[in-house]
């Protein structure tokens, strides 16, 4: 017997109504029912980050939250970052720096970014985006490209 | 824009048993609760197989390797009102769904080491989902939360069936991730009777963000230079915070006092060994941690 629940969410502006089954995680709703599959998934409970999207503006780890649980909710994913073909500012700087390399970790360190830099007033210093990009695993980089990214980014918000 | 093939609901419904019915937890039951009486009400009629869901960052990992299977849900995170660090008589209040996020974010005079011990929890987006309350419930022994109730003896504060009850933290924590707490009863709030400007909490662990090695954490009142009472508990040398048997009242606040008081403590403990750490390695961890945690404290 399947314990299935009918929800609606929002993600990136667009609103689905769906059927789960309440053991499905956030990140199998997103990836397989509707089809964002920008959210990757690498471990399923909470270490690596690659799965990180922002719930009601917070950044979750899409593993660690039943799609049911999202009912009502606002999602943001990395589909919805850039502006049709134009991408946004924080995915020029990951680009122009190097903050990737094969991009399987990307989604997540976006999101993260992204949840992060918005609730900056000033600038943060580098140890301090050091220690938030320290949530996700990547394992090509380094992480210097991605510590720059933000830096620059969270230079060129402050003006 | 990039375009989705995305199926329409009707085929999404068709394609459920078939293609993408692939998950990690096993089946449960999903339940909603909207005020406390509610997931009371409710944890008694699914029975003791059920369990809480708060944010989810210790359970749903657990059961994603099935290390977990509850038969039922109650997810208690759309109740209102739980989410506070208030100040009371003295000492403060904190909701059983407080984020450790906004723990770490407020700062309450004299409560100063809790938003500064928050950071030692998880990484960023961990502390955006993980409540206070599920922290205690869950009990793992090198746990920040759980720590810090023991050092600052808190009441842990419970609602059940047979109504409310406070139990001290001190004998809250059975180690193993067993608690005080009955399976029909949900922690509402955590309750600190005193302030404690001198205190500390300090930790190793391999990379960060992960669970501590070890956690030393202490408190101590002090008269200009002088110890007038002290206390410190430990994470990761046993099965639950260990309160450590050793008194620095009357003695100076320096670093010779820091210094014996970590090789007392490393004396005192007899720590596992497990793929983290050596008891051996464990012990001198302790000795430096606990000098570490007391010249904080006394800073
Ligand atoms: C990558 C990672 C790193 C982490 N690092 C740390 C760390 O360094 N230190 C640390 O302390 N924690 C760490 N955690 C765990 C995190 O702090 C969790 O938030 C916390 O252990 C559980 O809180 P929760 O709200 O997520 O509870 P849940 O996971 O929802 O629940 C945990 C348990 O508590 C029960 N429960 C929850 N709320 C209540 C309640 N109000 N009343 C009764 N029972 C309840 C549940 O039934 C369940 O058994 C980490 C987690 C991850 C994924
Ligand atoms: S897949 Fe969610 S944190 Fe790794
Ligand atoms: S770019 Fe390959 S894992 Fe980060």
């Amino acid at each position: 017997m399947k314990d299935i629940h009918l929800i609606a969410l929002t993600v990136n502006g667009e609103e689905h109504e769906i059927v789960v089954e309440s053991r499905r995680t956030l990140a199998d709703v997103l990836r397989h029912d509707l089809g964002y599959t920008g959210t990757h998934i690498g471990c399923e409970h909470g270490i690596c980050g690659a799965c990180t999207v922002l719930l009601d503006g917070q950044p979750v780890r899409a593993c660690l939250v039943f799609g049911v649980q999202a009912d009502g909710c606002d999602v943001r994913t990395v589909e919805g970052l850039s502006d049709g073909e134009e991408l946004s500012d924080l995915q020029k700087a990951f680009s122009r720096c190097h903050g990737l390399q094969c991009g399987f970790c990307t989604p997540g360190f976006l999101m993260l970014s992204e949840a992060y830099l918005s609730e900056q007033d000033g600038v943060p210093d580098e140890a301090q985006v050091r220690e938030v990009m320290a949530s996700n695993i990547c394992r090509c980089t380094g992480y210097q490209g991605i510590v720059e990214a933000v830096r620059q980014v969270a230079e060129e918000r402050a003006g | 824009m990039v375009k989705y093939d995305i199926p329409s609901s009707s085929e999404r419904s068709e394609d459920k048993d078939t293609e993408w019915s692939v998950v990690k937890p096993a089946a449960f039951t999903y339940h909603r609760a909207y005020d406390v009486n509610d997931t009371i009400a409710q944890l008694a009629e699914l029975g003791p197989d059920a369990k809480i869901l708060a944010g989810g960052q210790s359970l749903v990992a657990m059961m994603n390797f099935r290390l977990a299977r509850p038969s039922a849900l109650v997810d208690i995170t759309r109740i209102g009102g739980l989410d506070f660090l208030a100040k009371d008589a003295g000492g403060l209040r904190i909701g059983a769904l407080t984020r450790h996020r906004t723990v770490e974010t407020t700062k309450v005079d004299g409560f100063e080491v809790l938003s500064k011990a928050a950071r030692w929890i998880g990484h960023y987006p961990i502390r955006c989902r993980g409540t206070f309350g599920g922290s205690i419930a869950h009990g793992d022994s090198t746990a920040e939360w759980c720590l810090l109730t023991v050092l600052l003896e808190a009441w842990i504060v419970l609602q059940g069936p047979r109504g409310r009850r406070e139990v001290p933290a001190t004998e809250f924590f059975h180690g193993f991730f067993m608690t005080a707490a009955e399976p029909d009863e949900m922690i509402v709030e955590v309750r600190f009777p005193r302030p404690a400007p001198h205190a500390a909490l300090t930790e190793f662990s391999q990379r960060q963000g992960d669970f501590a090695v070890v956690a030393a954490s202490a408190r101590l009142d002090l008269a200009e230079n002088e110890i007038l009472t002290s206390r410190i508990v430990l994470g990761g040398v046993g099965p639950q915070p260990a309160v450590v048997d050793v008194d620095l009242a009357g003695q100076p606040a320096n670093e010779e006092t820091w210094r014996a008081a970590g090789e007392a403590a490393a004396a005192q403990v007899d720590p596992p060994s497990d793929g983290h750490g050596s008891g051996a390695y464990r012990k001198k961890l302790t000795a430096t941690l606990v000098a570490r945690a007391l010249a904080e404290a006394a800073a």
